[in-house]
């Protein structure tokens, strides 16, 4: 990695949000955009290692070895901290919120509402009133498009996406277009697995109305330039949503430094449950957003012929909500931040870079995406093994790829490829176990050659 | 034998890896009755299957294309030779057979019959991998419904589009 600290720029942690006490240096990350400042930190004060012993299930043993999950794209594991705590939930105050008048009622509500201001300052958000509790990405994408693009997109607006978009990410865009008549626009995807940024002044135009881009690839690892994105969306006009499904867990992210729009995440790929996910939508933005699900929770009054609803939040969060997943997604924020983003990122990018290090001497091997300035997330090829026969053999060694299109396939396609397998690394991993995944990755060339 | 490799050297027979690298009936068959398309979308997976019957509606010609996991290119290659001349009724019982083969955890006494196609049975050890094996034999099916022109059958059979 070539990224540099900006000399003698010590900062406070008001952008990024987190509660360490330790001194940060900004740098300044190549290829990011000249705007976007990370953080960074001397890693070797994490005991990565021990981190370990709190994940239960990092001592399962697969196929009589030990589990080495290099799948955290699809979802990470859990720490002990964020289980006891939903469990802890439903032993001491399960109820449902915002309605009963007993106490249960009443803590469950305090407790749902707290993780909530606790997202709100995770991401830097300007108000809790910002955060939106729902499933996780697809569903917060899926609210943008349907109840934010059908009342303020009409026919012939254009929705600009990128070619490395996550389906989730492409799916509820053509449904809205087939339905409005809104027309799709591609930024293209260069060879190195990087967004073709020359081709963005003629795409896009003022007839686009939303630029909706993933963070950080799924596939490809590739890091997006998100802030210079946002500007440059803004300046004709154009809404932005950011997909940080892959950036939230891993880096230190912050939603009025990006300058976005909306923000869509899952808790399930940063250690908390699954089910619970987060729309962010700017305060002045997502005002104006009707309400998109009916039920309870969500009215102010109902007659049988007529409703009024809540103000955002409340408006999107129609029937009772995962409150236990809430309540855990903040047990997750609070784990995270006990470790400190800016380490986990530092961490990731080592662990990527003694893989793609040690993945070059394995002849026959191809590894797509960007060379450098990637996140922990590496799809490759083997000429011997299909990528699914390579999952199937790597699995009876204990170790969990992913094998297939990543829910990419126009990706794939661009590429060449009928899917990949891919390694996916966080915090827990370790270089003994990426040696390991070298040692059977050769078993594997010599089994299918 | 190797041990530590387990259930793969069953999934992973010589037999099943020399088909999948040196694929048998393997091309276009030219003046083919039905062309069929089987598609996996999980995993990219194709094969496209050429059929010509013979005058009492038996399998009198076929071949494939396609590319995808040693499991479905070995899985055509096994099922083109062992189906090549058999009539309509035996096509029908050993698809069967066959997936029951490659699904039944329990079937120990799988028909005699299904001769070198026994060494796909590894197979149902490994759930996520039984569609790769199925896609040829999915597209065969679809070949003796239809008996002339194109279809496409995938193992995700799309309800809505």
């Amino acid at each position: 990695m070539g990224a540099r600290p900006v000399e003698g720029l010590i900062v406070d942690h008001k952008s990024c949000g987190c509660r360490s006490s330790r001194l940060r240096i900004k740098w300044r990350e190549p290829g990011l955009g000249a705007d976007y400042l990370m953080h960074k930190v001397a890693t070797s004060r994490v005991d990565w290692s021990a981190l370990r012993a709190d994940f239960p299930i990092l001592r399962e043993r697969v196929n009589g070895h030990p589990l080495i999950y290099f799948d955290n794209a699809a979802t990470s594991q859990k720490p002990r901290a964020v289980l006891d705590v939903v469990r802890s939930y439903y032993e001491h105050e399960n109820a449902n919120v915002h309605r009963g008048l007993h106490a249960l009622s009443a803590r469950a509500t305090e407790h749902y509402e707290k993780s909530r201001q606790r997202v709100a300052d995770f991401i830097g958000a300007a108000s809790a009133d910002e955060i939106v509790f729902t499933r996780g990405t697809t569903e917060s994408i899926n609210l943008v498009a349907q109840a934010w693009g059908g009342k303020f997109l009409r026919a012939g607006d254009v929705i600009l996406l990128t070619e490395m978009e996550h389906h989730s990410n492409l799916v509820p865009w053509q449904l809205l277009s087939e339905r409005i008549g809104a027309q799709l626009r591609f930024v293209p995807v260069r060879d190195d697995g990087t967004l073709a940024l020359e081709k963005l002044s003629s795409l896009l135009t003022p007839e686009v109305k939303m630029l909706a881009f993933t963070h950080v690839s799924n596939s490809l690892g590739t890091i997006n330039p998100v802030v210079d994105l946002c500007q440059k969306a803004r300046a004709v006009g154009a809404v932005t949503l950011v997909d940080a499904a892959q950036s939230i867990g891993h880096m230190p992210l912050n939603v009025q430094e990006l300058g976005c729009d909306f923000l869509a995440f899952s808790g399930h790929k940063m250690c908390a449950p699954t089910g619970i996910g987060v729309l962010y939508g700017r305060s002045e933005i997502v005002e104006s957003v009707p309400p998109w699900h009916g039920g309870g929770e969500m009215i102010v009054s109902v007659t049988l012929e007529k409703s009024s609803f809540k103000k955002p939040p409340h408006r999107f969060e129609a029937g009772t909500p995962n409150i236990a997943g809430a309540i855990g997604l903040a047990a997750a924020i609070d784990y995270i931040e006990g470790i400190g983003r800016a380490e986990i990122f530092q961490h990731d990018v080592d662990l990527a870079g003694y893989a793609l290090k040690r993945m070059a001497e394995l002849p026959g091997l191809r590894v797509l995406g960007p060379e450098r300035d990637r996140g922990g997330v590496i799809s490759f090829v083997m000429d011997a093994a299909h990528p699914h026969d390579l999952t199937t053999f790597a699995d009876q060694y204990g170790l969990a790829l992913r094998g297939g299109h990543h829910c990419n396939q126009p990706l794939m396609r661009r590429f060449g490829v009928p899917g990949t397998s891919r390694a996916s690394f966080y915090f827990y991993n370790t270089r003994e176990e990426i040696d390991r995944m070298i040692e059977i990755l050769e078993k594997t060339a010599r089994f299918f050659k | 034998m190797n041990p530590e490799l387990g259930d793969l050297e069953e999934l992973y027979q010589e037999v099943i890896l020399d088909h999948s690298r040196r694929p048998r009936n393997f091309g276009e068959l030219a003046d083919a009755a039905v062309r069929v398309h089987g598609d996996n979308p999980a995993c990219g997976d194709e094969i496209h299957l050429g059929v010509k019957f013979d005058g009492d509606g038996g399998l009198q010609e076929i071949k494939f294309t396609g590319h995808g996991c040693a499991i479905s290119q070995a899985s055509a290659s096994l099922m083109t030779t062992k189906l090549k001349g058999k009539s309509r009724d035996e096509v029908e019982e050993m698809l069967r057979a066959f997936h029951d083969l490659v699904t039944t955890e329990t079937n120990n006494d799988a028909p005699k019959k299904l001769g070198d196609l026994l060494v796909m049975r590894g197979v149902r050890k490994f759930p996520q991998r039984v569609k790769c094996a199925m896609l040829p034999w999915r597209a065969v099916g679809q070949a003796l419904r239809q008996s002339e022109g194109e279809a496409t059958v995938s193992t995700e059979e799309p309800e809505f589009a």
